[in-house]
């Protein structure tokens, strides 16, 4: 699916970013009453690690992706990446949301070229948008609209339209959540392609254990809200992987353990 | 020979088997549609045949002409039915139209006999056909003259009304502090008819056409406001936090994120104004203005002129659905994105 002729056409700086999170608590304000969501959470990413964040549903893993996306700002602790405090959006630091949220009313190619425009530089930069489609095979609907798509190309089409900023840190928020099991597994494969190629830090949010020992070299396992590092796993494995590799078979059982689960095991 | 469609093919292929040979053309007529066509032609005929069989009872000058026009017309949907195949567009539009022209046939005929041949209905409120015709032929440079000031008006009302009203509903919905401000103003007098700051609006501004204008522009400006501070308000969080991600100032969120996506909403609310647009258009003309449809209407009544009436009524409502038409025709064309999303 991954087109490779079109990617050497173009350079991009292979050089992901280091992500420090160091001491950061947040929480929510629901009806005045303050609802604590993440507790001191320390994280050191190192440039160009693909780091997968697994814990409970509702536990604070999609709060901490906004923390470092700059969406939000921490109540107390510090963000910062390559040593620069984050404290707003960034097109360096780029979110794949779990739905596309393509903006229905443009085209598959101005859609993927959002980043570009907004940021005032798309006249100078029109191939790289083209090279971006290319990149997620999707060239020939560059003219569709988004609800013409299937729901694994509206993600591919984000993933472009992240990807055309040649971002320092990818962030992934639960992308293959809402795709079906056989999409989720093509474009599983698309997504470590990417990463090597490339170089940028990933950080994927999951709740799928298999996904995240398939994907990520390392794993950090959250407790349930307010979320806490309660494991930091590191995944020694070349890629690509096999799922039914019993090494991490084995990891599986450990991580489910963590989670509580290892009565279904 | 003729043009079937698809579907109908293959059971058009089974009756011609079935049929003996002695009832194939009525086969023929039944199966293409081609008996509407003579039926409609028949009934524009009847009609004409009205016209000229039977004595006015009334003194009206055109009802020869209407009577041979009538008979043109059977003839033109007559040949165009047996040609329809070699009409192309037009010939297929005929044939979706038949039904519709042997009902308005008939509608005319029985018109023509209801008032001009029989007065089953009084005189002078019903005038024939042919009166209304007259009015056209006779009567046209004013008819025109108030068409032109008609449309003069509810452009310039309508324009100012909907850019206010649009500017306004991007503001409320994208800036607290205007809200605050505007919002309470726009409940108090939003709901307010447009209508009844008439005698206010015609003492207060210097001519009666810049107050019809503010009252026009009054009336479209409160739904444009409503709807497009609705949508503009009703953006998903998410378009936001995406276009902020990817290095969004906010003039871009309000231009490239927040109106496009607001877009339907505002021309629901455009859809609304025009309507309401219309009402105040004709008040206006009735009461003050002197020159429009409207004052005509009023005219007409003032000398009993009952088929000048009727005449511009028909040019109102002609001029109200292709204001409505082009209004939809902007729409589909800006909104082409959203086939298949919403459908109204």
């Amino acid at each position: 699916m991954v087109a490779q002729s079109a990617a050497e056409a173009i350079t991009y700086p292979a050089v992901g970013a280091a992500l420090d999170i160091e001491h950061v608590s947040h929480a929510f304000d629901i009806d005045g009453v303050a609802l604590p969501v993440l507790e001191d959470v320390n994280l050191v990413i190192e440039p160009g690690e693909f780091v997968a964040l697994l814990g409970p549903s509702g536990c604070g893993k999609s709060t901490l992706l906004r923390l470092v996306a700059g969406l939000e700002r921490p109540d107390t602790g510090v963000l910062r990446e390559n040593d620069d405090r984050i404290t707003g959006p960034h097109p360096s630091r780029v979110v794949v949301f779990q739905d596309p949220t393509l903006f229905p009313w443009r085209s598959v190619w101005d859609n993927v070229a959002l980043g570009l425009e907004a940021q005032g530089i798309l006249k100078r930069h029109r191939p790289r948008v083209d090279a971006a489609l290319d990149l997620v095979g999707l060239a020939a609907f560059r003219n569709a609209y988004p609800h013409q798509l299937s729901g694994g190309m509206a993600q591919r089409v984000a993933l472009a339209r992240a990807l055309v900023n040649d971002p320092k840190i990818l962030i992934l928020d639960e992308p293959l959540g809402k795709l079906d099991s056989l999409t989720r597994i093509t474009m599983q494969a698309e997504l470590v392609a990417l990463w090597q190629r490339k170089g940028f830090t990933t950080l994927l949010v999951t709740h799928d254990a298999e996904e995240a020992l398939f994907l990520a070299n390392r794993v950090i396992v959250l407790s349930d809200r307010p979320a806490r590092v309660k494991a930091d796993i590191v995944v020694q494995r070349p890629y690509p992987r096999h799922r039914g590799d019993p090494y991490l078979a084995d990891l599986r059982k450990q991580i489910l353990g963590l989670l509580g689960l290892d009565a279904t095991w | 020979m003729s043009t079937y469609s698809v579907s109908e093919v293959p059971a058009a292929a089974a009756r011609r088997a079935a049929a003996p040979l002695g009832s194939d053309w009525v086969e023929k007529i039944r199966g293409s549609g081609y008996g509407v066509g003579l039926a409609a032609s028949l009934a524009w005929s009847a009609f004409g045949f009205s016209c000229l069989y039977w004595e006015d009872l009334g003194d009206w000058s055109r009802t020869n002409s209407i009577g041979i026009g009538a008979f043109v017309i059977a003839a033109f949907v007559l040949f165009g039915t047996l040609g329809a195949d070699f009409l192309g567009g037009a010939g297929l539009g005929l044939r979706r139209r038949a039904p519709w022209l042997v009902a308005l046939g008939l509608f005319v005929t029985l018109w023509e006999l209801a008032t001009a041949k029989f007065a089953w209905l009084p005189l002078p409120f019903f005038p024939p056909p042919q009166a209304i015709l007259e009015v056209y032929t006779d009567d046209l440079p004013k008819l025109l003259d108030s068409v032109f000031a008609s449309v003069k008006l509810q452009l310039g009302g309508y324009i100012i009304g909907a850019t206010v009203g649009f500017l306004t509903g991007v503001s409320i919905g994208w800036s607290r502090s205007v809200g605050y401000w505007v919002h309470p103003v726009l409940r108090f007098i939003g709901p307010l008819p447009a209508t009844a700051w008439l005698p206010i609006a015609f003492f207060t501004f210097p001519s009666s056409w810049s107050a019809s204008t503010f009252l026009i522009a009054l009336a479209t400006g409160f739904p444009v406001t409503v709807l497009t501070w609705s949508g503009v308000a009703s953006v998903s969080s998410a378009y936001y936090d995406v276009a902020r991600t990817l290095g969004a100032k906010p003039s871009f969120l309000v231009l490239k994120v927040a109106i496009p996506a607001a877009l339907p909403h505002v021309f629901v609310g455009l859809f609304m104004g025009l309507g309401s647009s219309f009402a105040v258009l004709v008040v206006a003309e009735m009461i003050g203005v002197k020159a429009g449809l409207g004052w005509y209407l009023q005219w007409a009544q003032g000398w009993a002129a009952y088929a000048n009436m009727y005449a511009a009524l028909i040019v109102m409502s002609l001029l109200c659905s292709g204001a409505i038409t082009l209004l939809f025709k902007t729409r589909d064309r800006l909104l082409v994105w959203q086939k298949g999303v919403v459908k109204w």
